[in-house]
């Protein structure tokens, strides 16, 4: 696993029913590219976040393939459709096989 | 240090074998464009299909880059002149509010930044950008 993996997530905690709403995520991960060397020259192997998705009670709202050329702690920003009151789950897979996940519930205003 | 017609003629040669090497790097993605669209046809310059990019990226270790597309399925981003071309691959799902996204990304050099859309009818829009970048982000 790698270490000091955070996820942060921005939802709203209300919604009205059929809202658009936006969402922010943010996840503390180096994302080694696998193009940098060490101070002896050999490459540091890659290992970064290699795919994002956020569910709505189990529905897909998005899902990210990510490559290496994604920024250090990778920001992503989208919007989802809120029918009903329920839970924003948000999963990142690691290279080395770890799963971060983070869920937020929403209320119907 | 003195240069010897044998040391000026080597050095011509690798500046001109580094001004061939991008285009080694542009086969490479459109491969990955033709893998991302089965083959078919992509309709360029974007009906539907807006790219965000920042003319001049401050720092290419994280670039701000948004796609919308209203009605796709899928939208992909690459950086032609990266490493390795591809960026990212959002796959719309039935809750997404709208067909847009935003990151940051890493870039190499100057270069395109271009988005492929999956359009819900099947067709494929393109649209690049050209951003350039001060600072190389790629680890060199």
């Amino acid at each position: 696993m790698a270490k000091g993996v955070k996820p942060r997530v921005k939802a709203p905690k209300k919604a009205a029913a059929g809202e658009t709403v936006t969402l922010k995520t943010l996840i503390s991960h180096k994302m080694e590219s696998g193009q940098r060397k060490n101070k002896d020259g050999s490459v540091i192997p890659r290992s970064i976040i290699n795919r994002f998705t956020c569910a709505f009670n189990g529905k897909t709202v998005i899902d990210v393939k990510m490559e290496p050329a994604i920024s250090t702690n990778p920001y992503f920003e989208f919007e989802a459709v809120v029918p009903e009151a329920g839970e924003f789950q948000f999963t990142w897979y690691d290279d080395d096989g770890s799963v971060y996940e983070t869920a937020k519930k929403v209320a119907i205003a | 240090m003195e240069f010897s017609r044998r040391d000026t003629l080597a050095l011509g040669l690798g500046a001109a074998a580094l001004t061939v090497l991008p285009f080694q790097v542009n086969a490479a993605a459109d491969d990955f464009i033709s893998n991302f669209t089965g083959g078919a046809d992509v309709i360029e310059g974007g009906e539907g299909l807006t790219l965000t990019a920042p003319e001049i990226a401050e720092n290419g270790n994280t670039v701000p880059v948004a796609v919308e597309a209203a009605g796709a399925t899928a939208i992909m981003v690459l950086a032609m002149g990266n490493p390795v071309p591809g960026v990212a691959t959002f796959n719309f799902g039935e809750l997404a509010g709208s067909q847009s996204a935003s990151t940051r990304i890493r870039l190499a050099g100057t270069q395109d930044v271009v988005a492929v859309a999956k359009m819900a009818d099947g067709s494929f829009v393109k649209v690049g950008r050209t951003v350039k970048v001060t600072i190389g982000g790629c680890g060199g």
